[in-house]
């Protein structure tokens, strides 16, 4: 496959994850619906929303036929986010403890 | 391109160098490409790639405020009901906006398939469908935005059903996300013009439906996550 040219696959390919992406979209609505509650519903909020999204960058942005020196490139930056994350939680958490100690 | 290769033919010699911004360029780049796709596909990328950031600082806000409030969450499964046949079907209006955007995704990727067989009636017209679905996208987020403000009272500093930053949350996130549909809808109906109209037959690329493509898929993405850390969490 020529790059400088673009990108070309089977329609039908993104028909199965159009498909998919329906399925996972239900799962994850169900999730609500059935009232799931506690880790179960946090894990397979998590887990269906990594899995659309993989689908949605990997197959329709085609990030799985693009040269690694661009997949690095946009993929590895947003881990530094996690950092970010993690930082916030630990401080919300403490906020949270404080304010129960002094206001409540 | 010209001037560029005559840079590369005499890189040993500064004198002879291109100098000013055209320099500068050479000079950094060395002449070389680190990514092997058109410039406006790379850019697409980067720009995503800070707009991941932006998004992501919206999210994690959003985390920070609803970890540290001492006043119970309200509960986005109730808050978004839909009362339909005289029963409340929690999130409705939400999965029916889900699909929708999906489905908006899957016309674009076709859409990119056609343009790249130089179709560019089908490729313009599932652009067309493509912009139609995120309109109905953004209509109904107008109308459940009217039915939070209007019936259930929510504001950026205050509701009647708990947390505070519930409303400051809710408005940015899914706000900026519906800013970035409406102007995705723009920017497909220009191409899909321009397409229909042949701009793009002089040079014989029909790259840029695969750009706009990538901006459409990434608006959907972020609403994976806000579904997820939003509305179902």
């Amino acid at each position: 496959m020529n790059p400088d040219t673009g990108q070309q696959h089977p329609i039908g390919l993104y028909l199965k994850i159009w498909g998919l992406l329906f399925v996972l979209s239900t799962m994850s609505y169900l999730v609500d619906y059935f009232h799931f509650h506690g880790y179960l519903r946090w894990t397979l909020i998590i887990v269906f929303m990594l899995l659309k999204a993989g689908l949605i960058v990997s197959v329709f942005m085609h990030m799985a036929w693009e040269r690694l020196s661009l997949v690095y490139a946009i993929l590895v930056p947003p881990l530094c986010l996690l950092v970010l994350v993690w930082l916030m939680a630990a401080e919300a958490g403490h906020t949270f403890l404080t304010r129960m100690a002094f206001f409540h | 391109m010209n001037n560029t290769a005559t840079v590369a033919a005499t890189p040993l010699n500064p004198t002879l160098a291109a100098s000013g911004w055209r320099g500068l360029i050479a000079d950094w780049s060395s002449d070389r490409q680190a990514f092997h796709v058109s410039w406006g596909k790379a850019m697409m990328w980067i720009f995503l790639l800070s707009d991941t950031f932006v998004f992501s600082c919206f999210l994690t806000g959003y985390m920070t405020v609803r970890v540290s409030t001492t006043v119970p969450w309200p509960n986005p499964s109730e808050v978004f009901a839909l009362h339909v046949a005289g029963a409340d079907i929690p999130l409705l209006l939400i999965a029916i906006m889900t699909f929708v955007l999906i489905s908006s995704s899957g016309t674009m990727a076709m859409a990119v398939n056609f343009a790249y067989r130089r179709d560019r009636v089908n490729a313009a017209t599932l652009m067309i469908v493509t912009a139609t679905f995120g309109e109905l996208f953004v209509g109904m987020q107008a109308f459940e935005w009217s039915k939070l403000i209007l019936h259930e009272g929510v504001r950026p500093w205050g509701n009647p059903m708990g947390a505070a930053q519930f409303g400051s949350a809710f408005f940015m996130i899914t706000g900026f996300h519906g800013l970035h549909v409406s102007a995705g809808v723009v920017f497909l109906f220009t191409v899909a013009f321009k397409l229909i109209r042949g701009d793009y037959d002089k040079k014989g690329n029909y790259q840029i439906v695969e750009i706009a493509g990538l901006y459409w898929h990434f608006v959907d993405l972020v609403w994976v996550f806000i579904f997820a850390l939003f509305y179902l969490w």
